[in-house]
């Protein structure tokens, strides 16, 4: 059983701990076995075939196909692993920060050039609770 | 000083003049300036791998390298185009020998391939010459699988280094390059988070109260800096280096480079 760590409060953010380092281990060396061309070439023939050579749980591989981040995330992805399979997508990190925060990649843009999401209203849950009651 | 991959990208394309990207490559100048007329004999180089030396398969919390020298790894779009790492296989067995008996357990590495964590702050301070114009030492620090060593084996980290660095037997000129952060978060919903009166808060200490600094907790770091920010404790390791008193040479801090707050921090000893 998880235990609960005093970092859980802090909203829309998992914390890469030793827990979900160990339950994401072959999702995320899955990810960087396409740091190699030649394992790009066969993700790329066919998704599913190469997703199946690694022991990997159901849940993980539907979220890879469907690159669903947040999912990946929440299943022990790590986002410097995960970058190699968006790298690989010719996506950047700016491109799956829009996704994972639901907004366009230009308002995301936007937001980082007026100096980002601020700290006020973004610390605690119950921030941001407050702000979607 | 920030390493964010993206700057690295910006100077290989050809892309350091557009107006997004000359914003930070400016806050540079100066520091070009000083490092060229510093001549460090040897850079000592605090950064983090980014899963491409290191996986999930050995984790080392922190690293040494001690050899030769140290190829560009192929991070997934071709190595970038910059020149191999030449390292100082003396004084890195020397200071490894030294900070082990001090009690830093650190990992040897005689082996390794660097990534965008160490060769953007080369290129910030160096720009695009044919050869590093020194040795470089790099020190892999564990921040990327939580938990990262503390802000205060950080610094303690730092006081040994500099301890193993006064001790050995050549008088060499050191620079110490703390990398990382600012305040960053590169994943889910709160992506994009920044603090800027945190990270002007943090130069502000750097300078003038480090011991400060090596109370800071993983959770405020996480909380006011961002998941990625923690990365920040990196610094600490060069600032225990220096002598608890420096002179602020230079300081620069902007926002944004993709997502990040770039810092930047020149620090010199007194004497």
């Amino acid at each position: 059983m998880r235990k609960r760590n005093d970092y859980d409060d802090i909203p829309g953010t998992t914390v890469f701990d030793a827990q979900r380092s160990r339950q994401g281990y072959h999702l995320n060396m899955f990810c960087m076995s396409l740091m190699k061309a030649d394992n790009r070439a066969q993700f790329k023939a066919g998704e599913r075939a190469y997703l199946d050579r690694w022991p990997m749980t159901e849940e993980q591989k539907q979220a890879v196909l469907k690159r669903d981040w947040n999912r990946m995330i929440s299943l022990g992805g790590n986002i410097y692993y995960l970058a190699k399979l968006f790298f690989n997508d010719q996506k950047s990190f700016q491109y799956v920060a829009a996704i994972m925060t639901g907004s366009t990649q230009e308002e995301y843009a936007a937001m980082m050039l007026k100096g980002g999401r601020p700290p006020k209203g973004n610390r605690t849950l119950s921030d941001w609770k407050k702000k979607r009651g | 000083m920030s390493h964010v991959p993206a700057i690295g990208a910006a100077l290989d394309n050809g892309k350091s003049g557009e107006p997004y990207w000359k914003k930070v490559f400016d806050g540079f100048e100066r520091s070009k300036e000083w490092i060229r007329k510093a001549k460090p004999d040897v850079i000592l180089l605090v950064y983090n791998d980014h899963a491409v030396a290191f996986s999930l398969d050995i984790i080392p919390t922190f690293a040494l390298g001690c050899a030769a020298e140290f190829p560009v790894a192929d991070e997934g779009w071709g190595p970038r185009p910059v020149p191999k790492v030449i390292g100082h296989p003396e004084l890195a067995a020397h200071i490894a020998q030294s900070v082990i008996l001090d009690e830093f357990d650190l990992t040897v590495v005689n082996k390794m391939e660097v990534d965008h964590g160490l060769t953007v702050p080369l290129s910030l301070m160096y720009g695009q010459p044919k050869a590093w114009p020194c040795p470089v030492i790099p020190l892999p620090v564990n921040v990327v699988v939580y938990p990262p060593p503390t802000a205060n084996r950080c610094y303690q980290l730092g006081r040994a280094l500099r301890k193993a660095i006064r001790s050995y037997g050549e008088d060499l000129r050191v620079v110490v390059f703390g990398t990382g952060g600012m305040s960053h978060q590169l994943q889910g919903p709160r992506a994009g988070f920044i603090n800027s009166k945190f990270d002007r808060r943090f130069l502000d200490r750097m300078t003038k109260d480090p011991k400060s600094l090596t109370r800071i907790t993983h959770l405020e770091l996480l909380r006011e800096a961002g998941s990625e920010g923690i990365e920040l404790v990196m610094w600490l390791i060069m600032r225990g280096a220096l002598d608890e008193k420096v002179r602020e040479v230079h300081r620069f801090y902007h926002v944004p480079a993709s997502n990040t707050a770039v810092g930047h921090l020149i620090l010199e000893n007194l004497k």
